[in-house]
């Protein structure tokens, strides 16, 4: 068995001229980044954590926005065998307090050794450094030399070790931080790959940020350890212009690209003809929709936008994946069309068995995530943890051989998380001649736009605001069609009756969670102290909240 | 003139971004760099504002340093018509 180590030491020797990425940035040339640019350059990141006495194995945190120091800094530490952990980088809008509270909870769960990151970020690196913490590093890119020939100590590293650190953001996310070891990850990457029939042809284009695992597995590392070429550009210019996604595309003919579900329906809205002159889309192969509910709706706009550029149904894909299994954990529409069936929405909804549907009786579309990938099992269990036949809808648990190791320093979750070595996804579905279907999730997260919102972050936010109730907050999804995602909306407490107050509130828990967490409230709903339901631990039930809101408000998710 | 374009950018804002017609804006107020408008909405803004006054904003000064608040993006489509 091998390490990622070996894997670049090959790659160096057998293909250094080949090219490994374009680097695209709005407003520059493209880079072109060849594999023997990509190993020497990040060789300066690693003299740097030789020279500051970090070990392979210590965690070394990386702090950049999309771009080279970025690429090189990731792989200079994987080449010193630490571990890289990347933490999203301050946007304009997030208040500083806020990010300084994130950091510092990483860093004291990760316990980096070195955090790399720019000159301009140093201080603000610094402001989250504690006496006595693990940190005995802030290295700044610009200190970085250009690097030099790689030596591959291949000894480094054992299959086994850890590789790498994926974590969710938020405070609660950022408690569960995801150890994945070289061996998950390289039968991963290897399986996937075949799952794909991925072939020297190939040209993955990702616009998706790498601190999250569609962007780190798919948009990033498979491209790169593969040894295919890999278009990447950054999610901040992807999100003010999506028809550069399509240039890309079109410009490098790229062949398989990764989307959350949302951004079918924001490609589709928010690109105009004048903005695809001469774009061809043909070359695609499969666009593979994934991390967030997929809707039959988003896959039927997406094709009526593109058509007309060469974009070929057959080309749409789903998958289902999560950070705890590396990435994929079944892939459908690469050999032959995905299934969509109509099934009975009452039925789905309320005895959880999903039957096809009858007549003219409400119906949802359902559509499939593929078949798991051979070396991933998934059974549905019941509440009782008894396997489930096809059609019937439990949680989905998973067995593999790229499993996450743990999550990070925190034995107490990584056991609650397996039953007789069965990982528990917290997701329900059900499953059908073999293809897997996700109806739900257990766990009260929140996906919006493929990024995972932990409900208790947001409802720690309005707290804070004057005037509502202490501890009487609650944040759900809810999800749009129009938009193709979920969107927030939070219901408040509050003592008074005055209506120009309540506005105020609404409007001061607007402002504390877009700054504090870059979420943009559907709706604040302010009511009197009771309105909000609670188990009889006293915990907040998200759901029946969630429920009891859309029936009194008659509010309309369009 | 100003005064209407500000009323329109208004409007289109509190109804089809922030999701509540009817609410007030200071013309000073920040939008982009307080969060008030989240990074998904810039696009319609650019949009919205070349469909009605045939005024194009790039994608690259889709940010807080070329327009913040409803009188800068106001002035900044003004000074463009011309």
């Amino acid at each position: 068995m091998k390490t990622i180590l070996h894997i670049l030491k090959s790659h160096y020797e057998n293909r250094p001229e080949e090219i490994a990425l374009y680097l695209q940035q709005a407003g520059h040339d493209d880079m072109v980044i060849s594999v023997k640019e990509l190993l020497t350059r990040a060789v300066g990141a690693q003299q740097m954590l030789e020279e500051y006495n970090i070990n392979p194995g210590e965690v070394v945190m990386l702090v950049f926005q999309h771009g080279e120091s970025l690429i090189y800094s990731y792989f200079g530490t994987i080449l010193h065998g630490a571990i890289p952990s990347l933490m999203p980088y301050l946007t304009e809008k997030l208040q500083p307090e806020r990010y300084r509270a994130e950091l510092k909870a990483l860093i004291e769960i990760t316990q980096p050794a070195a955090i790399l990151t720019y000159a301009a970020f140093e201080a603000e690196v610094r402001a989250s450094l504690m006496d006595g913490d693990s940190v005995r590093a802030v290295i700044v890119a610009e200190d970085l030399r250009l690097g030099g020939e790689p030596i591959f100590d291949l000894e480094r590293r054992k299959p086994e070790d850890i590789f790498l650190l994926q974590h969710s953001s938020g405070t609660t996310g950022l408690q569960k931080g995801i150890a994945l070891s070289h061996r998950s990850v390289l039968n991963q990457i290897n399986i996937y790959a075949d799952v794909l029939h991925i072939s020297k042809d190939d040209v993955i284009v990702s616009w998706l940020p790498l601190y999250h695992d569609m962007g780190l597995i798919a948009g990033y590392l498979l491209p790169l350890l593969h040894g295919i070429p890999l278009v990447l550009m950054s999610p901040f210019d992807w999100v003010r212009a999506p028809y550069r996604l399509m240039h890309a595309i079109s410009q490098y003919k790229g062949t398989l690209v990764w989307l959350p579900n949302f951004a079918y329906n924001f490609c589709a809205q928010k690109t105009r003809g004048r903005h695809m002159e001469n774009v061809d889309l043909s070359s695609l192969r499969a666009v593979i929709n994934c991390s967030e509910p997929m809707q039959h709706e988003s896959h039927e706009l997406f094709f009526n936008a593109f058509n007309q550029y060469g974009f070929n149904k057959s080309a749409l894909a789903t998958c289902y994946a999560m950070a705890e299994n590396t990435f994929a954990v079944t892939q459908g529409g690469i050999d032959g069309l995905f299934m969509v069936e109509k099934v009975d929405r009452v039925s789905l909804q309320i005895d959880r068995i999903a039957k096809p549907v009858i007549g003219e009786e409400p119906f949802v579309y359902m559509v499939s995530a593929g078949k798991p990938i051979p070396n991933t099992s998934v059974k549905i269990l019941d509440n009782q943890g008894n396997a489930l036949s096809d059609r019937f809808i439990g949680e989905i648990a998973l067995q593999s051989d790229c499993m996450l190791t743990e999550y990070y320093h925190r034995p107490d979750i990584t056991e609650k998380s397996f039953i007789d070595g069965w990982f528990l996804t917290g997701d329900y579905g059900y499953l059908l001649d073999g293809e897997l279907f996700i109806t739900g999730r257990k766990k009260d997260m929140i996906i919006v736009g493929g990024k995972n919102i932990y409900p208790q972050d947001l409802e720690r936010l309005a707290f804070d605001v004057p005037g509502v109730h202490p501890g009487r907050v609650v944040a759900f999804g809810i999800f749009s069609n129009q938009i193709g995602t979920e969107q927030v909306v939070i219901v408040a407490e509050t003592d008074t009756n005055d209506e120009n107050e309540k506005t105020r509130i609404a409007q001061e828990i607007r402002m504390i969670v877009a700054q504090g967490s870059a979420i943009v409230l559907r709706k604040v709903y302010i009511v009197k102290k009771g309105w909000i339901i609670k188990t009889s631990s006293g915990k907040t039930a998200r759901s029946y909240n969630r429920d009891k809101f859309i029936k009194e408000s008659s509010f309309k998710m369009d | 003139m100003k005064d209407t374009i500000i009323l329109q950018l208004e409007e289109k804002i509190t109804t089809d971004i922030l999701m509540q017609p009817g609410l007030i804006l200071d013309i000073h107020q920040p939008l982009i760099s307080s969060g008030l408008i989240d990074s998904f909405s810039l696009v319609d803004i650019a949009l919205f504002v070349e469909d009605t006054y045939g005024v194009q904003i790039d994608d690259t000064e889709l940010n807080a340093d070329t327009f913040d608040s409803l009188i800068e993006l106001a002035e900044l489509i003004l000074s463009r018509m011309e």
